[in-house]
């Protein structure tokens, strides 16, 4: 029998390759008669294009074809997921073209590509490019975008305004902030992140004139969308004709969703030469400048209550940077993911949320880990201690008086959670949320803080303690909610997994998720060992190309878990249904009478009477002793459109240090209690939370896109963008409670934002309470020893 | 203008023409496939493209390949033999020290300079070590305690339990 292997620490099949240097990346792979492309970028945030000259650029050694966007027969990129969800409202829409052909709108916009024998040729050859701009006054703030005389970006969007959306009562908000015995005010800013892959993104394009098809290698998380889109509203080839391929995704964290300019490039490119392969390969500073950023939100917050804790309304008006013209959801992130979410998990009775979404002359703002919901979980979880300080009441009691109670469920939050087409209801279905508290709180010994603080005082050292109650949604999504029309993708949203059973009972999986590193050949290969009784060694799971795969909507959002895996399960138990047919004929049995135990079917009563998975395998493979109308083989695809989302909580606290000197910060400790429901693989859950928290923390002290006035990107590499590193931190302390989710049959729920969404409030929160003594009530992040030096200088007086 | 580089690579002497600008990560995944050694900047932070160069980690980013002439390199793809994986490997495996897999190759290398260095590191010291090497997936925990751990192997020729069990491959 073998060892089940589900719920276990299973070591992850992937990491034999990657551990060995066997791994395959887009930009290992060599194809025959290959050549290269280099893009010329912007190096103005707003210009005019009033020509290129690329002659010279021609006769330079190697080029084999150079490229503007009046080559480019295409149309602009897709933008899939507008604001939506009330009529009426606009969606001023501006998306890239391959390269751009008027103007350009950010630094980093490509105006030109080159095809050369090698990169080397390629990228000398972008130098001897002329391209004459008329310099434009820029603007890179999203609130000051919006204002009176500041440049403008696009005809169609006055004031630079992409959209004016709003969720929630906003008259019975208004009500209940104006009753309120406290109102607390704070503006927020919520910076903009570079998300940083350790793998850029990269693609080969291969055009084959004899079936008149494109394949291309592509760095993404989604190859299926990525060949609808292209096929659909990018370049006019029938999707049959496309073929996408994404082999090993270096991460991703969201960059790699999206439809990007390189890919009708090396499409195009590989076409013109006949059907040589091209190349792209996106260096760093490149994919600073280039690829999505995170983020990126001015908010106004206003917190209303009672003096006993209770917070009753929740007032929000965010600026949201979508940067100079929009990426594929970047206006589903600040509105769907993030205002529908904004209560998190406590039961406020009002909220209202504005969202102006902005154009400026940035590059394009997306889903970067967490999505929306960090943004989120930062606004309320700041507002939580604002409003406890302003009250004067203990922070975590505040947040325990004003919890979804556990039998509060299902919960329809009030901004809106609950819309979608048909009536459909998306709700809050689960939650546990005081014992996860509890159980940090005790873990970081939140009891005995105060008598820490005046330890690590007298070693010169301000001790801040801060926590971060989270609530996730995973799964994105049921499609009658996101997809339904004007609030998501305009697409359906479930999963899909096919199974193979050899003749020699082998297994092949083949999923329409794409694993960016996540562990997906491991999880799968668990489930499936279980569902199907047959060891992990037995199994292959396949993904990543649109060739062989069922259609798949892909990784992100957390979904893989609780989407794919019901996919998966439900194609097991097709399998295992025609096994257990076949069974029953081979038995000389009735169907019903034929038991089930891992890979042993046999007759209800005499377990000796049996034939086994791979012995069915074998006959019905063979087929010759087929029953009439039995088809041969076992072979199952299943689709799976998940009823709700899931929602994992808990709560993280971090202990931070800040030194009197310096203004340096130290995170001494963190802790994170975690509910994710049950666990496919315990070990690659905790690899995610270390991920995810890490992530988290770097927003809140270190990383920040920084653009001057004029749009130039400040943190253009990794030299000036400060990416955790491993000395900065301590060891994170994790722990558990386990609510199953109720939506999926194994009862998981999702881990692969979590970690990132919890983390950025526990430790800003942390850090101004450590500035408390200094009479500070709120810094934005990243809390820099600069930053934090100089608040301490400024107040210095109220010094307690 | 060629440039002629002779050096020992995994053990196997090579010969290679290049360009004088080449540089030695580009010797080695674009002139002899050894793919395993990645770039993953520009600017030399990263630390992927770690390799060993006569027993020294070396950012391969940061080295012309004529420099490397008459040097005896080590990349991702020499560290196991013909007894199996490296006990950092290993450990990486054991311990979940990677997730996408792109630093590791750097992230070994870099790790295996530290272990000939020094046999019983603190974590202090671990982290100080690979300062030069980003993770972006792992928040670098379970690096730390793989490195720990192969320490130990090198160190007893023991590997402690870690609770994680094979799953078949």
């Amino acid at each position: 029998m073998a060892i089940d292997m589900l719920g276990k620490r299973v070591k992850r099949v992937e990491d034999q390759r990657l551990i060995s240097g066997a791994g395959r990346y887009v930009d290992d792979i060599k194809l025959q008669s290959m050549a290269h492309c280099a893009i010329l970028r912007s190096p103005y945030a707003h210009a005019l294009i009033r020509g290129i000259d690329t002659s010279k650029a021609r006769l330079m050694p190697g080029v084999l074809d150079v490229m503007i966007g009046a080559d480019i027969p295409y149309n602009p990129l897709p933008m899939a997921w507008p604001a939506g969800g009330s009529a009426g409202l606009r969606n001023n829409v501006n998306t890239p073209r391959a390269l751009a052909t008027d103007s350009v709108k950010w630094t980093g916009e490509g105006v030109a590509a080159v095809i050369a024998e090698t990169p080397e040729q390629a990228l000398d050859a972008l130098e001897a490019i002329v391209v004459g701009y008329d310099p434009l006054p820029a603007v890179v703030d999203a609130e000051k975008a919006t204002l009176a005389g500041a440049p403008q970006l696009h005809e169609n969007a006055p004031n630079n305004i992409v959209f004016e959306w709003a969720v929630g009562d906003k008259a019975g908000t208004a009500a209940a902030v104006d009753a309120a015995d406290v109102v607390v005010r704070q503006r927020l800013v919520n910076q903009r992140l570079i998300p940083n892959p350790m793998e850029t993104r990269g693609d080969i394009g291969l055009y084959n004139p004899g079936t008149d098809e494109y394949t291309i290698w592509m760095s993404s998380q989604t190859p299926h969308i990525q060949r609808l889109l292209l096929a659909a509203f990018v370049m006019g080839v029938p999707e049959h004709k496309i073929r996408c391929i994404s082999p090993d995704v270096g991460g991703a964290f969201g960059t790699k969703i999206f439809t990007y300019a390189d890919y009708p490039i090396v499409l195009l490119a590989s076409k013109r030469l006949g059907g040589r392969p091209v190349k792209w390969i996106e260096g760093r500073r490149e994919n600073y400048q280039a690829t999505i950023h995170g983020r990126d939100h001015i908010t106004y917050l206003e917190v209303a209550g009672k003096r006993d804790g209770e917070v009753t309304a929740i007032r929000v008006k965010t600026f949201a940077n979508l940067g100079g013209r929009l990426s594929t959801i970047g206006p589903g992130i600040p509105t769907t993911l993030y205002a529908r979410v904004l209560s998190g998990c406590y039961r406020i009775p009002h909220v209202y949320a504005e969202v102006v979404g902005v154009y400026t002359n940035t590059v394009f703002v997306d889903a970067y880990r967490g999505a929306g919901r960090p943004e989120a979980t930062y606004v309320i979880e700041r507002a939580m201690d604002l409003f406890a300080n302003e009250i004067g009441m203990d922070r975590a009691e505040v947040r325990r008086r004003n919890f979804i109670a556990p039998e509060g469920f299902p919960y329809e939050n009030p901004s809106g959670l609950g819309t979608a087409s048909g009536g459909a209801k998306i709700y809050i279905d689960s939650g546990n949320y005081e014992p996860a508290m509890d159980k940090a709180l005790e873990m970081a010994g939140y009891a005995g803080i105060e008598k820490a603080k005046a330890a690590a005082r007298a070693r010169g050292k301000y001790l801040g303690i801060g926590q971060s109650s989270y609530l996730e949604v995973c799964g994105v999504a049921p499609s009658k909610w996101i997809g339904a029309v004007g609030e998501g993708w305009g697409a359906a949203m479930w999963e899909s997994a096919n199974i193979k059973v050899h003749l020699t009972g082998k297994v092949v999986i083949t999923m329409g998720t794409q694993p960016q590193g996540q562990g997906h050949e491991t999880t799968y290969a668990q489930i499936i060992g279980h569902e199907l009784g047959i060891p992990m060694e037995d199994i292959v799971v396949q993904h990543s190309d649109t060739q062989g795969t069922p259609f798949g909507y892909g990784s992100y959002g957390s979904r893989t878990s609780s989407v794919g895996s019901t996919a998966a399960i439900k194609a097991a138990a097709k399998i295992r249904e025609k096994a257990r047919r076949y069974a029953a004929h081979m038995l000389e049995a009735s169907v019903e009478d034929i038991e089930v135990e891992g890979a042993n079917y046999f007759v209800k009563g005499s377990p000796e009477v049996k034939k086994t998975f791979q012995e069915i395998a074998f006959a019905l493979d063979l087929a010759f002793d087929a029953p009439e109308g039995m088809e041969p083989y076992l072979d199952e695809t299943a689709y799976y459109d998940t009823p709700n989302c899931t929602w994992p909580f808990g709560t993280h606290v971090a202990l931070v240090e800040v030194d009197e000197a310096t203004g340096q910060v130290e995170l001494v400790r963190y802790v994170a209690v975690d509910d994710v429901g049950n666990k496919i693989n315990p070990m690659i859950v905790d690899g995610q939370l270390h991920g995810g928290i890490v992530q988290g923390v770097g927003q809140a002290l270190w990383e920040g896109a920084v653009y001057s006035d004029d749009g130039q990107l400040l943190s253009g590499s990794m030299l000036d963008y400060a990416i955790p590193r491993a000395s900065w931190l301590p060891t994170l302390e994790l722990d558990e409670t386990v609510t199953p989710s109720p939506v999926n049959p194994l009862g998981v729920k999702g881990v692969g934002e979590a970690g990132a969404i919890a983390s950025t409030a526990a430790v800003a929160n942390a850090v101004n309470d450590a500035l408390k003594p200094f009479g500070v009530k709120h810094l934005d992040m990243p809390l820099t020893p600069q930053v934090v030096w100089k608040a301490m200088q400024s107040t210095k007086g109220a010094q307690a | 203008m060629v440039a002629h580089v002779s050096l020992t690579v995994n053990g196997k002497p090579r010969e290679v023409d290049v360009e004088p600008r080449r540089l030695l990560v580009q010797l080695l995944r674009e002139d002899l496939d050894l793919t395993g050694t990645h770039v993953g900047c520009d600017t030399s932070q990263c630390g992927a493209c770690t390799v060993h160069v006569d027993g020294k980690a070396v950012k391969s980013c940061t080295m012309l390949a004529v420099q490397a002439d008459g040097t005896t390199v080590t990349t991702i793809e020499g560290m196991a033999t013909a007894e199996g994986l490296h006990p950092l490997q290993a450990a990486f495996w054991e311990h979940h020290g990677l997730q996408c897999g792109f630093c590791t190759p750097g992230m070994i290398m870099a790790a295996a300079d530290l272990l000939a260095r020094t046999t019983e590191p603190t974590d202090a010291e671990i982290r100080h070590a690979i300062e030069g090497n980003f993770c972006r997936c792992t928040g670098y925990q379970n690096i730390v305690t793989a490195i720990r751990a192969a320490a130990v192997v090198m160190r007893t020729g023991v590997a402690a339990p870690s609770g994680a069990v094979q799953g078949g491959m």
